[in-house]
């Protein structure tokens, strides 16, 4: 009998179900983030220090969230490839990358905008920004790995071993805000210090923020698929062109 | 909405998420219809996949080099 990953390693089944998926998942995903503005905007009070400029932790924290996730996602897929030859595990990793790369890019741009007004600065060197900058830089690293490399099996090996060891990097920022003295706050442990009234639009954001990767996620995955389609029927028609000419040669000769 | 002294500090984090996200939307659409516009055109010109040859043999191969079931 077949587990359900055996059944998703055949990438034809993936396309299907991913294709009757996807829909569903980016409608969810835009409709709760709709609501989810509707709440920040015209719901959720100020805070009593930072007034309105709180507005900008619900960009924030979600896209943070998912800098994070993603690249766990990266690692396990990595894992999938290295460890169980999964053969939608490389697909997987690959799509995911730039998407982490993106979110890392808003939960660095976004927390300097807030920092300004709150903080008087946009940058400081401190343990969790300059983790999380190095996150960022891992993300590109494995972008430009994978495009310095012709072969595509050894650029698939070689970034999975090198995201397998950037995964040490997940708990220094994780934890780099109670391990250090650092001008960003600590975690307030899942939100739950946080006034409901915040709380709430906060979490539904983030929900939302996070059924809009996985719909971006599943397409970048199944645009994967269609390239190396792609790239090995050119390669057949290449290979049937010179066989051709080779024969049309020899009956020549 | 008066969203005070620090408007344009809210306004820009919204504005970068927004245009974030919109490009790398708007990319993985135009990515995916280059693809399948790429994938129609080989086969109109009767270019086969491995997989649909005769051979009988997984789809998976289609998935190219790097990975293996």
């Amino acid at each position: 009998m077949q587990t359900l990953t055996q059944k998703l390693a055949n990438p034809t089944r993936f396309m299907q179900l991913s294709g009757a998926v996807l829909p569903w998942i980016a409608v969810l995903a835009a409709v709760i983030i709709a609501y989810a503005l509707y709440l920040v905007f015209a719901v959720a009070p100020p805070d009593y220090q930072q007034g309105q400029t709180v507005k900008i932790m619900y960009i924030h924290v979600p896209s943070a969230w998912l800098a994070l996730m993603t690249y766990g996602l990266v690692a396990v897929s990595s894992f999938g490839l290295l460890v169980f030859r999964h053969p939608l595990a490389d697909v997987s990793a690959k799509a995911a990358v730039p998407i982490g790369a993106a979110f890392t890019f808003l939960a660095l741009f976004t927390g300097s905008l807030w920092g300004k007004p709150m903080w008087g600065t946009y940058w400081v060197w401190d343990a969790r920004l300059t983790s999380v900058l190095i996150l960022f830089f891992l993300y590109l690293g494995l972008m430009a790995l994978r495009s310095s490399l012709d072969d595509e099996a050894t650029a698939a090996k070689l970034t999975a071993v090198l995201a397998l060891v950037g995964v040490a990097l997940l708990p220094i920022i994780k934890f780099s805000v109670n391990w250090w003295n650092t001008l960003h706050q600590p975690s307030t442990g899942m939100t739950s210090t946080v006034d409901p009234s915040m709380r709430v639009p906060l979490l539904i954001m983030a929900l939302g923020f996070t059924l809009m990767f996985f719909a971006m996620h599943l397409k970048a995955m199944q645009n994967e698929i269609l390239r190396r389609r792609v790239k090995s029927m050119r390669v057949s028609d290449v290979a049937r062109r010179d066989g051709l000419t080779t024969a049309s040669t020899s009956a020549a000769g | 909405m008066d969203l005070g002294p620090h408007a344009a500090f809210i306004s820009w984090s919204y504005a970068s998420v927004l245009l974030t996200i919109g490009g790398l939307i708007g990319w993985l659409v135009f990515d995916g219809r280059r693809q399948m516009a790429a994938l129609r055109d080989l086969e109109a010109r009767g270019v086969k996949r491995r997989s649909s040859v005769g051979s009988g043999a997984s789809d998976d191969d289609s998935l190219g080099p790097g990975v293996r079931k």
